[in-house]
């Protein structure tokens, strides 16, 4: 490898895709229209009152049978932000992990970090620039949290297959359980929750979605996976630990549980 | 037709080292030094925008003195290697060796081809992963490269300010020792530098992935504050024997 050393009218400045493109490696894979891929998902995302919550299960499909058991599909896309996915899983990781290293070279290069608005910006550019692998049917839909340090909120973005991103009030949730997911935060969701009852209605909607629909994993008691959760607050980003996940899932399990013993047990003639 | 006047090579290189060196002595010095936990790095700069010392990698530190301009653009072009090679292979590729003899090759092509060398040298410092020593390597304008394991000095006055550091340096000291140091080394004994004169980083193991992490001036005075100076340190070293 040479040095990459440039002439100013040619420099590409901070940006890592034009970086690569001119050194000669490809961005992104090229699409190879491949037949069966990973797909579907649920992925959560809601504010807090200091920060965001996001969550996302660990299924990955391809066709009817499951692919993976334990994907990871909630990232820290740089210290202070997240970013969750769904979609095609190859396309999807990679474009993750390019977008983690262009907040990074960005934040090394120029000596300041991006804002929000401009890594939400970032990331809508990388997924307008896979709308043609999107049209083969390998779309690629993110959901990017973050903490604004200059606001001092947390705030969510969510993107459409064209690159299109709009930025949520209080909470979304993408993917082939997302209905079923925000539905349940909806009715969950009342301004200024504290960190735990948001992680609580997060575990709930992901519940709710792995419940309703096929592609969405629920808490895999057996092998000891549950879905991942993440906490992006002032103290930056924080995997929330597998064994606290496990306990709420525990929980939540035994709560419903007892609901329907307590309703079975009404129907029973005295 | 005139004939262009002949310069023997010697004469012309001579000139050229001559010309750097004047360039580099004009600017102010920085010293690398390993300590208990890492690699601290202190470079004199009454600037708080126009850095001396950067991050390259996870693991990778630089440092440039001289012309500004100059040693900027070797940086940015070390995060770029960096960054593409981590991202084309993986992040525990990426080494200091390869950036510094990449640094190496450009400065001697420059030094031997172009009308003007780059005056400026460059440190690229690496933390070393388990237990192998941290690596300081020290490239000078011309190309040449040094590899240390203890301290390097880079810049106009750095013999005198080796000396120094050679006076005070112990394996395995820590931060507020070392700083102290070093931040007296470069200083002299007629100057006193003050935190905010100062630009200091360090790559520590305690940091996690990245390493790399800038001290700002209020933590600099409280560690710099927390070491006595060397005479009070010398008398107190005599006291239990009285």
């Amino acid at each position: 490898m040479a040095l990459p050393i440039f002439s100013p009218v040619d420099d590409p400045g901070p940006d890592f895709t034009s970086l690569l493109r001119r050194s000669g490696l490809p961005a992104m894979p090229p699409a190879d229209g491949a037949l069966s891929v990973a797909h579907a998902t649920t992925v959560v995302a809601l504010r807090f009152a200091e920060g965001v919550v996001m969550a996302g299960d660990r299924r990955a499909t391809e066709g009817y049978s499951i692919a993976h058991r334990a994907m990871d599909k909630v990232f820290p896309a740089d210290r202070w932000s997240a970013v969750a996915i769904a979609g095609a899983a190859g396309p999807a990781v990679e474009m993750v992990r390019l977008f983690q290293v262009q907040l990074e070279h960005y934040e090394k290069v120029e000596g300041v970090s991006l804002s929000l608005e401009g890594k939400a910006n970032q990331l809508a550019q990388m997924v307008r620039e896979h709308l043609p692998m999107a049209m083969q049917g390998l779309a690629v839909v993110p959901l990017f949290a973050g903490y604004d340090l200059r606001r001092g909120v947390g705030r969510i973005y969510t993107y459409d297959v064209t690159g299109g991103h709009y930025e949520e009030a209080d909470f979304q949730a993408t993917g082939s359980g997302g209905r079923d997911a925000r539905t349940t935060i909806k009715l969950g969701f009342r301004e200024g929750l504290g960190r735990n009852e948001a992680i609580e209605l997060a575990i709930e909607a992901l519940y709710e979605a792995a419940d309703e629909d096929a592609g969405t994993g629920g808490p895999d008691l057996v092998r000891g996976i549950y879905p991942l959760v993440a906490v992006v607050d002032a103290e930056g980003f924080a995997a929330v630990t597998e064994s606290e996940v496990a306990d709420r899932f525990l929980n939540l399990i035994e709560r419903r549980r007892a609901e329907r013993g307590r309703e079975s047990g009404r129907g029973e003639p005295a | 037709m005139s004939m262009p006047f002949y310069v023997a090579p010697e004469q012309v290189m001579k000139d050229r080292a001559e010309y750097a060196q004047k360039g580099i002595a004009r600017g102010r010095s920085l010293i690398a030094t390993t300590y208990d936990e890492g690699v601290l790095i202190v470079a004199e700069n009454h600037s708080h925008t126009l850095h001396k010392i950067s991050e390259i990698y996870d693991r990778v530190a630089f440092g440039g003195v001289g012309r500004y301009n100059e040693y900027d653009q070797l940086r940015v072009a070390g995060v770029r290697h960096a960054d593409t090679k981590g991202y084309a292979f993986s992040r525990e590729d990426v080494k200091a060796r390869a950036l510094a003899n990449l640094y190496a090759q450009y400065l001697h092509n420059v030094f031997t081809h172009e009308m003007k060398p780059l005056e400026v040298e460059i440190l690229v410092a690496e933390l070393s992963e388990g237990e192998g020593p941290d690596q300081l390597y020290h490239v000078a304008y011309e190309g040449t490269i040094t590899d240390e394991e203890r301290f390097a000095v880079l810049g106009g006055d750095a013999e005198t300010i080796s000396e120094r550091v050679e006076q005070s340096f112990q394996e395995g000291w820590d931060l507020p020792t070392a700083l102290a140091a070093a931040v007296r080394a470069l200083g002299g004994p007629e100057r006193t530098l003050d935190p905010t004169e100062l630009e200091v980083a360090v790559l520590s193991r305690r940091n996690g992935r990245r390493a790399f992490r800038r001290i700002d001036d209020g933590e600099l005075a409280e560690l710099l504050s927390s070491v006595p100076p060397p005479a009070a340190a010398a008398a107190e070293d005599e006291d239990p024997g009285s």
